[in-house]
């Protein structure tokens, strides 16, 4: 279809703005821009009708199953779109007097204290803007409570080989030296190789619990002994939260801090890739480093306080107040017992999915899972030459979203399957019988697959081609 | 009790007894039962009535203004109805990061639009996917220019100052140094600037408009941090640049700014939208998610995330940087933004927006004390001095319903846009008489 700038005509535009009421102001030659933008010209029904094509051509939680591994792609309640969009909400200015803001203030004071009940933590800041950023300032904290410690010889974090890919970046960002440790046999952190990195340079550890291949390590409470005792401090890192929501607690299971992904566990919608939110939760003992300004409750009403070690501001203001304001909505939605249903139904779904094709396909940890698990196409791989790349593309013929692919690494073909618990039994069952029709196609035709999907707008682009050439806008003098 | 599951109780039981499971907690039979948790003390869930009922009292808590003179990192625009319109369409606000690309054309379409835009707008060769915000942006820009023997930051004191706050938090850990130089009144101290760049300066960051509203002489701090090796990096508002002069004309190697004002309303501080923009030099080393243009195997025209040899999930610990999510529909809002306004209307625009600002600057002089800081030439903000108790006058504007300055140095930060007109200003000026006593 055409870009932007394709469908522009000189001289088209939307009527938007009024002529001037005083008048024009003119500067200096040298301080003006020379060239004029190429910024398409349109009227508004070509913009109206250009999006309008876009989206048909965008795959969102209502166009169907969306099973993507480690994401959560629940179902996002219309009604956190309709408080979101409230005027004294949405205009208001981040910089006004506290007295006028008091509604926000009370708004982020209370999500922070919900937050902190979820985590079994004793602290948060709002402030980070996603899941990353939620990770690099934890591990700020936990390089900020060394260095005050006097622990500056403690640079290692250590991360399990199934980590999510943000963990090692995030480390290395936060200035510290990234350990690798193997998972054992049953899929969780292999203690013996856990205890013969642990040492004199320990800064802590970064774990997913259920990790990322939807099991849940049973030894947690000997993993997080292990990192305390060798002196390290212990981040988990939320994005799995879904699972264990108001089941388990980060804080319970020995960590010192959390970040969650408010676009993951609290349903708030991801924008095709962001806006998300990435509260960071801590014991009581990090407190002093978080960055600010904290809201606070006091006599005469809500106000900002900035702790006394700050490791400093990640971002400006105070995050991404409108997606925290989603997910207060559903907290409020949910309350104490909604979260333990939906938890457990995220996981009765993934279980569900589990058992019905253990048969059929090779599933590493075939007992019982988590919030999601990992199907290895490998052995299909060997038999008919069909990969988890040419499953997961057949899958979008039947209109489904395909679970995460080659991750974890630790398993070559894989396919991460995340339900949710916002799908019903006759979804489960429609994927089942979809993968069963995909299996036997793959006995009966593989070659084919390998040139699906046949139904989508593009069939696989050259991906390698365009990172070889990268053309990353468009070129107006081609035309 | 709001709960978006399905699944009735009947339901469930049948899911369970698939699994050989007779209830919803023995789900959790492998976890240790020290670290169970069997209540949270949260209120119960309430209906979504409730819900509407609790957030409405929370919103009548706030005030909201009808004039709002107030910018410092955050700007009231007109929002042309077609962006909401737009970035409302629920396949476009419910879709994950379009790693699927046969099924997320739409998405991968518009990112590669809005590079294109941000390229146009800035002058600059290219353009990434977003990142969290102007602040995080000027971060990430100034780690994205280090080099082995050249790590040092320098900052002019002009840069806003939660801006300077987040590059120092990123640098800190890396042991970058980071140095802010001392303003010249409202404007960077240029010899100063120059006089501290050094053989191990890996870059300059300045902001123009400033902070302050001023245009900074970007020329002639681009031809002092280059005759040392140094990068440049600027931060800009990306409405100016319907007018002013581009950092792709300035010849700056990094440009990255809040890209809020490009139709986002201001939320109270966010989401909003950092604009990252480097040379095609650059273009390996900058960080987060970038669309390429390609083509399938029957040769359509197609779009995918692309360079992501430089991205956390490749290359781990080694990666350009650890972003993953960005701020993606508010680079779309951005993106339909720009189509609305076109080449004429960011124009008008931003002569709206300082045509606006000299006017307020004008009227302000009819009452004492009211003076510039700095006579330089500005945008659309500029700071005064403040005749009275600064807490006074802005109680008193804001009984009327007038958001005054920013209270900034002992003076008042002001800022209008197009959306302040002439009858609000002449409002404005009538209350400050009134509380001035002129």
């Amino acid at each position: 279809m055409k870009l932007l700038f394709e469908r522009s005509v000189s001289g088209r535009h939307c009527e938007l703005l009024p002529e001037l009421d005083v008048p024009e102001i003119n500067f200096d030659t040298a301080q003006l821009r020379i060239c004029e933008p190429r910024l398409p010209e349109l009227s508004e029904v070509d913009i109206a009708r250009h999006y309008t094509e876009l989206m048909k051509q965008t795959h969102g939680v209502n166009d169907g199953f969306y099973p993507l591994g480690s994401c959560t792609m629940k179902y996002n309640p219309s009604v956190n779109e309709a408080l979101a969009s409230m005027p004294n909400f949405a205009d208001i200015h981040p910089l006004q007097p506290v007295s006028t803001v008091q509604g926000c203030l009370e708004l982020l004071y209370n999500i922070d204290q919900s937050l902190r009940e979820v985590c079994g933590m004793d602290a948060t800041t709002l402030q980070p803007a996603a899941g990353a950023h939620g990770e690099l300032t934890g591990l700020l904290l936990i390089r900020a409570w060394l260095l005050d410690h006097g622990k500056t010889e403690r640079d290692e974090i250590i991360v399990p080989d199934t980590a999510h890919g943000t963990n090692p970046a995030s480390a290395s960002m936060a200035g510290f030296r990234v350990i690798s440790v193997v998972s054992n046999d049953e899929g969780g952190v292999d203690l013996d190789a856990l205890k013969a990195v642990v040492g004199p340079h320990t800064a802590g550890l970064m774990l997913t619990n259920p990790n990322t291949l939807g099991l849940f390590d049973h030894n947690i409470l000997e993993i997080t002994r292990i990192i305390h005792k060798a002196g390290g401090l212990c981040y988990y890192d939320g994005a799995n939260l879904n699972a264990i929501m108001g089941r388990v607690r980060p804080g319970d299971m020995g960590f010192d801090c959390t970040h969650l992904n408010l676009h993951k566990t609290f349903s708030t919608p991801h924008g095709g890739g962001g806006p998300g939110s990435g509260p960071v939760l801590c014991k009581a003992e990090l407190a002093p480093y978080l960055p600010g300004p904290l809201i606070t409750k006091t006599d005469s009403g809500f106000t900002f306080e900035t702790p006394p070690k700050s490791v400093g501001r990640v971002r400006s203001f105070y995050g991404n107040f409108l997606v925290v304001l989603r997910a207060y909505a559903y907290i409020l939605s949910l309350g104490a017992d909604g979260m333990r249903q939906s938890s457990a139904n995220a996981v009765l779904n993934a279980n569900y999915l589990l058992a019905a094709l253990r048969e059929d396909f090779t599933i590493p940890f075939p007992d019982s899972c988590m919030h999601e698990f990992v199907m290895d196409i490998g052995p299909l791989k060997d038999e008919c030459a069909v990969s988890a790349m040419d499953v997961a593309k057949r899958m979008l013929d039947f209109g489904i979203h395909p679970p995460t692919m080659y991750f974890p690494l630790i398993v070559h073909e894989s396919l991460m399957v995340e339900p949710t618990e916002t799908e019903g039994k006759e979804t489960l069952d429609e994927f089942i019988c979809i993968l069963k029709t995909i299996l036997a196609e793959a006995h009966h035709d593989g070659v084919r697959l390998r040139d699906a999907p046949f139904t989508c707008p593009i069939g696989r682009p050259d991906e390698v081609g365009a990172a070889r050439k990268p053309r990353l806008r468009y070129d107006f003098d081609a035309e | 009790m709001g709960v978006y599951v399905p699944s009735t109780t009947a339901e469930q039981k049948d899911l369970l007894s698939a699994v050989g499971l007779n209830s919803l907690d023995e789900l959790y039979q492998v976890v240790p039962k020290e670290a169970l948790v069997s209540k949270l003390e949260l209120p119960t869930g309430k209906s979504e009535l409730e819900v509407v009922d609790t957030l409405s009292k929370l919103a009548n808590k706030n005030q909201c203004f009808q004039s709002v003179f107030r910018g410092a990192g955050a700007y009231r625009h007109y929002i042309p109805a077609i962006v909401q319109s737009v970035t409302s369409k629920e396949e476009f606000r419910t879709a994950y990061t379009p790693y699927q690309a046969e099924i997320s054309q739409g998405v991968l379409q518009s990112i590669f639009e809005y590079q294109t835009q941000i390229c146009e707008l800035t002058g600059m060769e290219v353009s990434n996917a977003s990142l969290y915000d102007g602040a995080s942006a000027a971060a990430e820009a100034v780690l994205m220019c280090q080099e082995r023997k050249r790590q040092e930051v320098i900052i002019s004191a002009t840069v806003d100052p939660q801006t300077i706050a987040v590059v120092k938090t990123y640098c800190a850990s890396r042991k970058v140094p980071v140095r802010v130089v001392a303003a010249d009144k409202c404007a960077t101290d240029i010899a100063a600037v120059e006089s501290t760049i050094n053989a191990g300066t890996a870059a300059v960051l300045v902001q123009s408009p400033n902070y302050y509203g001023v245009i900074e002489d970007i020329d002639a701090i681009v031809a002092a941090a280059h005759s040392k090796g140094a990068k440049l990096v600027m931060s800009f508002n990306p409405i100016s640049l319907g007018l002013l002069k581009t950092p792709g004309e300035y010849g700056v190697d990094v440009a990255i700014g809040e890209g809020q004002p490009l139709g986002l309303p201001l939320s109270f501080g966010g989401p909003y939208l950092g604009l990252m923009t480097c040379t095609k030099k650059l273009m390996r080393k900058m960080p987060g998610r970038i669309v390429g243009e390609t083509s399938d195997a029957k040769g359509r025209r197609a779009f995918v995330l692309t360079l992501q040899a430089r991205e956390q999930h490749i290359r781990r610990e080694k990666a350009s940087s650890n972003v993953c999510s960005n701020e993606a529909l508010c680079a779309m809002t951005a993106s339909v933004y720009l189509a609305a306004m076109g080449p004429k209307g960011i124009y008008k625009v931003a002569q709206s927006c300082t045509a606006h600002a000299h006017y307020l600057q004008r009227r302000l002089q009819e009452i004492p004390g009211f003076t510039l800081r700095d006579t330089r030439p500005f945008f659309h903000e500029f700071l005064t001095n403040c005749p009275s108790d600064t807490d006074q006058i802005i109680a008193a504007l804001s009984e009327k319903g007038i958001l005054a300055g920013l209270p900034v140095d002992g003076g008042l930060l002001w800022c209008c846009t197009e959306l302040n007109s002439r009858e609000q200003i002449d409002l404005l000026i009538a209350a400050l008489k009134e509380v001035s006593g002129v």
